[in-house]
């Protein structure tokens, strides 16, 4: 590339990452600027003075921990049932032959197609009648069920499909002789998987992690209607009361918002080729 | 040898394969019943025929909600796709640090949607928000942005450009390292410009993306609820009230469960064509199986 030409790219490159940043630059600013400050009219883009009251009061008030919690047992729970059996079902989709493959492949790639709000309703009906708890009968009758309970809010997030079918694209690609080898000398079907295939698979499983992570993480809708006291909050739900109680007092409630992001980024930036990668061959194959 | 493949095979399976049927088939089957009935959580289920579509059909609400989220799909799905098409090509070289720029770019993408929501109600904020002090600044008229019936819709939109470009920039820039560079080379040869390689080699050659982005983007945005939620709750005056928000509302806020399932039901139909499109079209170069 010649010179000039460079210089402009890399112009445009700054012009566009300080549109795509800024708003995160204004977050962190927010939440680090003293109230006087902030509502002064003559605020410039860095505050004079640095605090962080607005922290220990997100941190302090109305149990933003207990949200926190809740959102890492969720999500950490979701993404490690999903690690398990994803990866246990896309390695039999894409390396063993069973009678009627294609047909249950097919059924399990067809629920991805169905959106959130037509299974709503019924999830919910289904969490509320689980039969034998919360104080549910056998016939899943006269108790709360799996309303307002982790099980409850886990109960989406269990198993996805997209995981099951990132993980067969994966093991698709090694060769069949890998398998058979194993076989002659002896080696069980479950010690195949175990010994040979999991360590093959970790980096699919790595972005696997994350995105089951990530996607539970980010869920609003189910624990808004799944749960119904405050114990039982997840973060996503713990910021909207925040917005609610803190009305237009910007520097706890951004303070909070921070707060909410840093897990995701800390593992977007731990596990970033991983995820690119993936994003990329599952989104374009 | 075959059989004991096959059992293992099924015990691997079993466990995804039972979960999805009973909490992804089942609920189609048990929301398809209850759009047919009247029921409100409580009690148990009235049959009353296709009585809810009829209501459907004369309903103003479901029908503004409609256009409403058919012309937020068409605000952010054409803009999203433009913006993530030039970042792609922009992003595209090999300078050092790109790496670094690409993950600002996908920044946004892994916000959560609530953190992404509060950071724009405050740079939508009429008094401190950053918009209008960038507006102040220039002496421009400032606006109300999420408080006006006229530019609510339009502000959610804005958000939702700026949260999905970096996954669409990131799906281009495949396709885009996808494309032989020969083409370009004997398009140089022959004198084209850079224009013309654009709109006669890389457009083109990238149609299965567009189809992708295009379909992709319309099912997501079809189903909008939670910025919705978190910025406006639907207002001013359900200016920015979606379906996905309507169905929310009257399954659990009115407990007019039947109703609400019937209203998604239609809406899950047209995202499920959507989705066979995009699917037939993902699935057709390389067999299922």
């Amino acid at each position: 590339m010649k010179k000039k030409e460079k210089v402009k790219t890399l112009i445009l490159l700054l012009l566009v990452a300080v549109l795509m940043g800024a708003p995160f630059f204004w977050m962190v600013t927010l939440s680090l600027t003293p109230n006087n400050e902030l509502f002064s009219t003559s605020q410039g883009l860095f505050p004079k003075e640095i605090t962080f009251d607005h922290y220990q009061d997100a941190l302090t008030t109305g149990g933003f921990g207990r949200y926190f919690v809740n959102s890492l047992i969720v999500s950490l729970l979701s993404m490690g049932l999903n690690v398990v059996f994803c990866s246990l079902a896309g390695y039999a989709f894409a390396r063993l032959s069973f009678p009627f493959k294609n047909f249950f492949f097919l059924l399990l790639l067809s629920t991805m197609m169905i959106p959130v709000q037509v299974t709503l309703v019924p999830t919910f009906l289904i969490a509320k009648s689980f039969p034998l708890v919360g104080g549910n009968n056998l016939l899943g009758q006269g108790g709360t069920g799996l309303l307002n309970t982790y099980a409850g809010l886990i109960i989406p997030h269990v198993m996805n499909a997209f995981g099951v079918f990132i993980m067969r694209q994966y093991y698709m690609q090694f060769p069949k002789e890998l398998s058979e080898a194993a076989r002659i000398d002896g080696a069980s079907e479950a010690g195949i998987f175990l010994k040979i295939f999991l360590p093959l698979g970790k980096p699919c499983i790595a972005s696997l992690a994350i995105f089951t992570f990530t996607q539970a993480w980010d869920d609003f809708l189910w624990p808004l209607v799944v749960t119904s006291t405050n114990e039982m909050r997840t973060l996503q739900l713990g910021l909207e009361v925040f917005k609610n109680r803190y009305t237009a007092d910007w520097g706890p409630l951004m303070s909070a918002t921070t707060l909410s992001i840093i897990p995701v980024v800390i593992i977007f930036i731990m596990f970033q080729k991983y995820f690119t990668d993936t994003a990329l061959t599952s989104g374009i194959k | 040898m075959k059989r004991r493949i096959a059992i293992t095979a099924f015990v691997f399976i079993a466990p995804v394969i039972i979960y999805n049927i009973i909490f992804r088939i089942s609920p189609i089957f048990i929301s398809l019943y209850l759009s047919l009935t009247e029921y409100s959580g409580f009690k148990s289920p009235t049959f009353i025929g296709f009585s809810n579509y009829l209501r459907i059909f004369s309903d103003t609400d479901f029908w503004g909600a409609v256009l409403r989220t058919l012309q937020f799909s068409l605000e952010v799905v054409p803009l999203n796709i433009i913006l993530s098409l030039l970042m792609a090509i922009l992003v595209n070289k090999t300078i050092r640090g790109i790496k670094v720029f690409r993950a600002i770019y996908y920044l946004p993408v892994i916000t959560p949607m609530v953190a992404a929501s509060m950071i724009w109600l405050w740079l939508y904020d009429p008094q401190i928000g950053a918009f209008n002090s960038i507006l102040n600044f220039f002496n421009l008229p400032t606006t109300y942005f999420l408080q006006d019936t006229s530019t609510a819709l339009h502000s959610i939109a804005g958000m939702r450009i700026w949260r999905g470009v970096g996954w669409n920039m990131l799906i281009y820039l495949a396709g885009l390292q996808g494309i032989s560079q020969n083409y370009y080379e004997a398009a140089s040869i022959d004198g084209a410009g850079k224009t013309r390689c654009f709109f006669s080699i890389t457009l083109p050659l990238l149609r299965p993306v567009h189809l992708y982005v295009l379909v992709v983007g319309m099912i997501q945005t079809l189903q909008t609820f939670t910025e919705v939620y978190v910025m406006t709750n639907g207002g001013p005056l359900e200016s920015t009230t979606t379906v996905g928000l309507l169905v929310y509302r009257l399954a659990f806020d009115y407990m007019d469960m039947g109703y609400a399932s019937a209203m998604s039901f239609i809406l899950g139909i047209i995202i499920m064509l959507l989705s066979i499109i995009s699917f037939t079209w993902r699935h057709t170069k390389e067999a299922v199986v």
